[in-house]
C-alpha cells in the first residue's frame, strides 16, 4: 500500500512585524512544517507501522528552502519526499488551490497511492480547500475534517469521523482510493528521533518542475492585490505596566465585578 | 450572467443560521451585477427550509428533495445541475465544514475560481474578496481574473437577512447518479458530557497554547480556584490531552457566554473566537500584541502570562 502525504511548509509572523509590498517581511517570519499536516504525516506513518509493504511518501509545492520542513516528514518516518516548484511559481502573489491540486494530482498519478492524507488547512493561507479540489482532480473519493480514521484496506474502504461544528461528529464510510484531510487531535504526532533526523538526510527528496510532470501553469485566476494589518474595531482598554501592577488593577476591577469576592 | 446562486446549510432536520447570512450576502452580490439571487436547498425537509429562507431579496428557491443529510457526492452533482440550468455569474457557499466539503470539488469540477473564508466582496471591474492571511494577523484582498466565481463566506459576517420575501419556490429535478456516490454517512456521534458544563459557567478562566507545557496548568488551575471560576481552553491544549474534550471552547468545541471570560495564551484564531464572542466582558493575557484575540478584547495586558497569572491569583488568595 501506498500512501501520499501533502506537507507544507507555513509561515508564521512575529509579535512586531512590517508588511512590504504583498507579504510580511522575510526578517519577521519563521518557517514550520504545517501543523495539520504534522497530523497527517503521523497518521501514515502509524498506518505504516500496523501494516506490512506501507511506504509514506510526501508531496510538497514550495522552494528549495522548505527542503528542511519536509525533512521534518522524512525523519518522523516517512520514506521519500517529492517537490514541485519553478520561477513561474516563486513570482506569483499567490498559489490558488487549483494550481496546487492540479501539481499535486501529477505527482499523485506518477506515484499511483492507495490513500492520499492532506491537512484541513494550512496555517497560514488557510484555504481549507487544496485536499477536497485534489480529490476531484484525480476523481478519488474524499472526507473533509477526518479526526478518526480506521482503514479496511481488503474492504477498500475508510471509516471515518468527520468532525462537524457543536461537538457533533459524522460516520462516515469512503471508498478507496481516497483523499482524506486530517484535523488536528486524530492522533499523538511523535518528536523526531536523532536517528530519524540522521536517517531522513540520505533519504530521497526528488525536485521537479510543474513541466517535467506534464502540467501548464496558464495564467493564475487568483492575484494578491493588498495586505495589511487589519483595523482594530474593537477598543481594548490595556492594564500597562509591571506584571505586579497590572494583576493588581485587573483583580480591581474584577473584584469590582463581584467576581471572586 | 449575472446572477448569484447560494447553497444554503441544514442539519439533523435544522436549517443552520448561516443560510440566512448567505442570502444578505449573495443580495449584496447580485445588487453589485444587477442580478438575481437564488437560492439552492438540498436534501433533508426541503419544502419547510424553502419557507423559512423565503425572506426579502430572494427571488427564487431550488429545492432538491433527494437524500434526508448532507452527502457530499450529491451536493456536487446538484450544484452543478443547478448551475448548468441557472447560468450565475457567482456561486457562493459557507465556509463551515460541510461547505469546505463540497464547495472544492465543485469549483474544480465547473472549472471556477475557488477563494475562501471571505469576509467582505466588492464587485468593480470584477470580483474581490477580502481574507484573512497569517492565522489572522492580516487581512488582504484577492482579484479574481474572468467573469464567474465561487466563494465561501465566514460565518458571523453578514447580518441574517430578514422580512418575508415572495421567492418562487422551484422543486429542482436531478438525475442522481448512485454510481457517482462513493461516501455513506452512516451516523453521528456527540462528543461526551463531562462532570463539568463550561457553557453554565458564569466566569471562565481560558487557556491556549501559550501555557507550553502539561505541568503549568496547574498555574490556570490555581488561579480559577482562587477566583472561584472554572477553567476552559482552546483547542491545542485538548489535542495534547492536557484537558479533557468538554472543556474546549471553539468552533467545534462549546459555545460558551459567561459573564467574564479570560483568555490566557490564546491567539484568538477564528475558530476559538466563534465559541466565545458572546461573552460579557473578555479579557485577554497575551504577550503578542498583535494577537486577534486583541481585537475582540475589552480588556488587555500585554505581557508573559508566566508573570502575570502567579501574580493575578495572588490578589486573590
Ligand atoms: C475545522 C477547525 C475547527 C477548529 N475548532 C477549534 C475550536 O473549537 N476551538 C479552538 O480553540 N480552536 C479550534 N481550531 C483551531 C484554531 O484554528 C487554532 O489553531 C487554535 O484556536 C489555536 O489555539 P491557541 O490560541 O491556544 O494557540 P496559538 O494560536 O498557538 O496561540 C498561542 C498564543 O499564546 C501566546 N503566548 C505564547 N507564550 C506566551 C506567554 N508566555 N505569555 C502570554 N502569551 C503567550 C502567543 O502570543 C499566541 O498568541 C479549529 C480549527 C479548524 C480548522
Ligand atoms: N504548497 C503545498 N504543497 C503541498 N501541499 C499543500 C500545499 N498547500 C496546501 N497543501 C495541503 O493542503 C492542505 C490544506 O491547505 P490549504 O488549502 O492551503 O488550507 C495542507 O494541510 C496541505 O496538506
Amino acid at each position: 500500500m501506498k500512501i501520499l502525504v501533502t506537507v507544507t511548509e507555513v509561515a508564521e509572523a512575529d509579535d512586531e512585524f512590517e508588511i512590504d509590498g504583498l507579504s510580511i517581511d522575510e526578517r519577521y517570519l519563521t518557517y514550520d512544517l504545517n501543523e495539520w499536516d504534522n497530523y497527517a504525516v503521523e497518521e501514515a506513518v502509524q498506518i505504516g507501522e500496523e501494516h506490512d509493504d506501507v511506504e509514506v511518501v510526501t508531496a510538497t509545492v514550495g522552494p528549495e528552502r522548505a527542503e528542511e520542513t519536509i525533512r521534518q516528514a522524512l525523519a518522523k518516518g516517512a520514506d521519500r519526499a517529492v517537490r514541485v516548484w519553478d520561477d513561474q511559481l516563486a513570482d506569483a502573489t499567490m498559489i490558488d488551490a487549483a494550481t496546487k491540486a492540479r501539481l499535486l494530482a501529477a505527482v499523485a498519478e506518477e506515484e499511483d497511492p492507495d490513500l492520499v492524507l492532506a491537512g484541513v488547512q494550512s496555517n497560514d493561507v488557510a484555504f481549507g480547500a487544496t485536499g477536497v479540489a485534489l480529490a476531484a482532480e484525480l476523481g478519488f473519493e474524499w472526507a473533509a475534517v477526518v479526526n478518526q480514521l480506521d482503514l479496511d484496506a481488503d474492504a477498500g474502504v475508510a471509516s471515518v469521523h468527520r468532525e462537524l461544528e457543536g461537538g457533533v461528529e459524522e460516520l462516515t464510510d469512503v471508498e478507496l482510493p481516497a483523499v482524506l484531510t486530517i484535523q488536528t487531535g486524530i492522533n499523538e504526532p511523535r518528536y523526531a528521533s536523532l536517528r530519524g533526523i540522521r536517517q531522513a538526510q540520505s533519504k530521497p527528496l526528488d525536485v521537479h518542475a510543474p513541466a517535467d510532470l506534464g502540467v501548464d501553469l496558464g495564467e493564475s485566476t487568483l492575484s494578491l492585490t493588498s495586505l495589511e494589518e487589519p483595523e482594530t474595531e474593537s477598543n481594548v482598554t490595556l492594564f500597562e505596566g509591571s506584571a505586579e501592577e497590572t494583576a493588581s488593577e485587573l483583580a480591581e476591577f474584577l473584584k469590582e465585578r463581584g467576581v471572586g469576592v | 450572467m449575472s446572477d448569484v446562486l447560494a447553497v444554503t446549510e441544514h442539519r439533523r432536520g435544522e436549517l443552520r443560521d448561516v443560510s440566512h447570512e448567505l442570502i444578505t450576502a449573495g443580495r449584496q452580490l447580485a445588487d453589485a451585477t444587477g442580478g438575481d439571487l437564488h437560492l439552492a436547498v438540498i436534501s433533508g425537509n426541503v419544502e419547510e427550509y424553502a419557507e423559512k429562507l423565503d425572506r426579502r431579496g430572494v427571488t427564487e428557491i431550488h429545492t432538491v428533495d433527494y437524500g434526508e443529510e448532507f452527502n457530499h457526492d450529491v451536493y456536487v452533482q446538484a450544484i452543478e445541475a443547478l448551475y448548468d440550468a441557472i447560468g450565475p455569474q457567482y456561486v457562493i457557499a459557507p465556509n463551515t465544514v460541510n461547505g469546505l466539503d463540497y464547495a472544492p470539488a465543485v469549483a474544480q469540477r465547473l472549472d471556477l475560481p475557488l477563494v475562501t473564508d471571505a469576509v467582505d466582496m466588492t464587485v468593480d471591474d470584477g470580483l474581490s474578496v477580502t481574507r484573512e492571511f497569517y492565522a489572522g494577523k492580516t487581512e488582504g484582498d484577492v482579484d479574481v481574473a474572468g467573469e464567474g466565481a465561487l466563494v465561501t463566506i465566514r460565518p458571523g459576517e453578514w447580518p441574517g437577512a430578514e422580512g418575508v420575501g415572495d421567492a418562487v419556490v422551484d422543486a429542482f429535478d436531478v438525475e442522481v447518479d448512485e454510481g457517482a456516490v462513493r461516501s455513506t454517512v452512516t451516523g453521528y456521534q456527540e462528543v461526551g458530557a463531562g462532570d463539568v458544563d463550561i457553557s453554565e459557567a458564569e466566569v471562565l478562566v481560558s487557556v491556549g497554547r501559550g501555557i507550553e507545557e502539561e505541568e503549568n496548568i496547574a498555574l490556570i488551575e490555581e488561579l480559577a480556584d482562587a477566583m472561584g471560576a472554572t477553567v476552559s481552553s482552546s483547542r491545542p491544549i485538548v489535542d495534547n490531552g492536557w484537558l479533557p474534550q468538554d472543556r474546549q471552547v471553539g468552533q467545534s468545541g462549546k459555545k460558551v457566554t459567561p459573564d467574564v471570560y479570560i483568555a490566557i495564551g490564546i491567539s484568538g484564531a477564528v475558530q476559538h473566537v466563534a465559541g466565545m464572542k458572546g461573552s460579557d466582558t473578555i479579557i485577554a493575557i497575551n504577550n503578542d500584541p498583535s494577537a486577534p484575540i486583541f481585537d475582540i478584547a475589552d480588556y488587555g495586558i500585554v505581557d508573559d502570562l508566566f508573570d502575570v497569572v502567579p501574580a493575578l491569583t495572588e490578589e486573590f488568595e
